[in-house]
């Protein structure tokens, strides 16, 4: 029990010493020669392994069962909420990797260039288009599910193929189908749109075109994600319901409508709902097929912050953009749950 | 159906219930094109990215599509991999670097979705089973605080932790990009393990508790065994997300860490692609995950599905 305390507080004082003598070192008032900041790291994940230990040994049993969360809420707490905080922190300040003045405090001068930043609000706008690209997504997805729900042979080799697209890494789709298949003059789909008598088909020039591809592109790759959600659910629901709906005399039609539909409504909410959480992240293929062009019409916020790392090493205002998205998501993510909620209760 | 409406009824069917013979083959066709549709849909591109990588400039240029029909194939674009035949046994240096970025996404896949289950599992079970209290925060509380992680951009996180890993030495090593990635995929695992535990009865752990076994112990020996499959399709699934994972690698790593995105990505942006190369490498970095598709379909769907119905 003594003993328990004994590691816990002491590797926390070490962890407090380490840190402070690194401040110290930092600020130039004592010279001690760390070359870099991984002393506090290592005296960090010894408090760490001493905090869940010394559980064990001051609350007992109660302690064994801390053991169970303890470490991932140590993880995810150390590796999301202190770069938060260092994040605000960067936020608001001039920070150029590349130039030589390191941080400067700035207050809110990077909230007035975001506010006078044409490209971020594009990028904003895109976003909205892309997720109600979500709409035509689901309707695909579902119709997917019922065909792989209907009676059908080869079941299992359907239900691979359709997968597929979900495993490829979407840096090789870019390449696959973005920069080769819509190749303007070889690719096949440009080869299949002269044959159907386009002249010069190009899938990047036009903003509209380009974002429709791009939307596309995403589609493809997670519309099996929908599916296969859709399809539990479809198999979830019993088949009494939907022979009951046909002895009633309902045709197919209606029986999808009245019944399997609204059956389908809670598992439908949750996959629209993690399609749009995937959907927020959505940059690796804008950044590998279109890299934002043209003209910005295909910039999702992701892929923007991320250009303006990497050609500006812009970190101080990439980070107040990356907040303020982080803001926006939040706030939208609790409007449209609240909006579900609200909607969902008169069921049950 | 048909013997009985050959034989003398009583009741007698409404007409759509009655095998309506040309109907029910329109409908077979009907489904059966669009299955066939999309399989072309979602097959094609791998089709197109196999048969490109073993064609020559005016195959490509003239469009042929099915090998030993309207071209040879020729090991071309393998050949610049370092991976075809004639060039296995010689010294390649492509294919060392591929082979060094391929080492690098198994290791950092198979490493970060491995700690992500063990952390994650034992926080479900743990979650699922026992009542916590740290602070304010409840059970429902910090289950809300796991899963709202799903909801954090990539974005928001990158440029903190590239600034951090320069002052702790910690950019450009697998360590470094492990992390991230077991924090991205925790939240999965942990809404796929939730629900996994929560289907296997507390009853079952009492009795063992009763027979003299520890909290761990039971654990151990009742329940994780149950829980294995689910704890399969949590793992792949993760690895599947970690293995395709671009964005943090391409901001994290330079030189030593690469992952294989990073490598295809540098080459598709390079002018003057030569395309039987870049095709045998998309495919090359697709190929394990291709595989695992067909092999482990079964607990890929059980992973994702897990969340879906309840």
């Amino acid at each position: 029990m003594v003993f328990g305390r004994a590691i816990v507080w002491g590797s926390a004082a070490l962890l407090v010493g380490i840190a402070a003598a690194q401040t110290l070192d930092r600020t130039g008032t004592l010279d001690l020669g760390f070359a870099n900041w991984r002393p506090t790291l290592y005296a960090y994940v010894l408090w760490a392994g001493c905090l869940c230990w010394g559980q064990v040994l001051v609350r007992g049993e109660q302690g064994k069962r801390a053991l169970f969360v303890l470490p991932a809420v140590l993880f995810v707490v150390s590796l999301v909420v202190f770069p938060l905080i260092f994040g605000l922190i960067i936020a608001f300040s001039d920070w150029n990797l590349s130039s030589p003045t390191g941080r400067k405090f700035n207050g809110l001068d990077n909230l007035r260039q975001m506010w006078a930043d044409p490209f971020y609000w594009n990028a904003l706008r895109n976003m909205i288009w892309y997720m109600l690209a979500i709409i035509v997504e689901y309707a695909i997805a579902f119709g997917l599910a019922l065909l792989l729900n209907s009676q059908i042979r080869a079941r299992k080799f359907f239900r691979v193929a359709f997968l597929m697209p979900l495993m490829l890494s979407p840096v090789a789709v870019s390449w696959m189908i973005g920069k080769s298949m819509l190749e303007p003059r070889f690719g096949p789909l440009a080869r299949l749109a002269r044959f159907f008598g386009v002249e010069n088909p190009s899938f990047f020039e036009s903003p509209e075109m380009a974002r429709l591809v791009i939307m596309a592109l995403d589609a493809w790759t997670y519309i099996p994600f929908m599916m296969i959600m859709i399809l539990a659910g479809l198999q979830a629901i019993p088949k009494e319901v939907q022979e009951a709906s046909r002895v009633d005399g309902a045709t197919a039609w209606r029986g999808f409508w009245e019944v399997t539909f609204p059956l389908m409504l809670p598992v439908s909410i949750t996959a629209i709902l993690i399609r749009i959480i995937f959907k927020l992240k959505l940059a690796d293929i804008i950044i590998n097929v279109t890299s934002g062009g043209p003209g910005g019409a295909t910039d999702s916020v992701t892929s923007f912050i991320f250009r303006e790392y990497r050609d500006r090493s812009n970190v101080g205002y990439g980070t107040m953009l990356a907040m303020v998205y982080l803001l926006l998501i939040v706030i939208f993510m609790t409007v449209l749950m609240k909006l579900v909620d609200r909607w969902m209760r008169p069921q049950y | 159906m048909t013997d009985a409406a050959a034989s003398p009824q009583i009741f007698r069917d409404s007409p759509h219930d009655r095998p309506p013979q040309l109907a029910w083959y329109a409908s077979r066709l009907a489904i059966y094109g669009m299955l066939i549709l999309w399989t072309v849909i979602c097959l094609f591109p791998i089709y197109w990215t196999i048969t490109t990588s073993f064609k020559m400039a005016p195959d490509v240029m003239k469009g042929n599509m099915v090998p030993w029909w309207d071209y040879t194939p020729k090991w071309l674009g393998w050949r610049s991999l370092g991976l075809s035949p004639d060039t296995i046994t010689t010294e390649s240096t492509v294919r060392a670097e591929f082979l060094g970025r391929f080492l690098n996404s198994t290791i950092i896949s198979l490493t970060s979705s491995g700690l992500a289950v063990v952390l994650g599992s034992l926080a479900a079970y743990g979650l699922s089973r026992f009542s916590y209290r740290f602070g304010y925060m409840r059970n429902a509380d910090i289950s809300f605080f796991f899963l709202s992680q799903l909801i954090l951009p990539p974005v928001v996180l990158a440029l903190p932790f590239l600034v951090l890993y320069k002052e702790l030495a910690l950019l450009d090593t697998r360590i470094g990009l492990i992390l991230l990635y077991t924090l991205t995929v925790l939240p999965i695992v942990i809404w796929i393990m939730r629900d996994q535990f929560a289907g296997i009865p507390a009853e079952l752990e009492e009795a063992a508790l009763v027979d003299g076994l520890s909290i761990w112990g039971a654990f151990a020996t009742i329940i994780l065994p149950i829980a294995l499959p689910g704890m399969a399709a949590a793992f792949i699934l993760s690895l599947v997300l970690t293995w395709n994972e671009y964005f943090f690698a391409a901001l994290l790593t330079s030189t030593y860490s690469n992952t294989l995105p990073v490598m295809v990505a540098s080459q598709t942006g390079s002018q003057g692609i030569s395309w039987w190369s870049m095709a045998a490498l998309s495919f090359a970095a697709i190929l394990p995950l291709v595989i695992i598709g067909i092999v482990m379909e079964r607990y890929i769907i059980k992973g994702m599905a897990a969340g879906a119905v309840k």
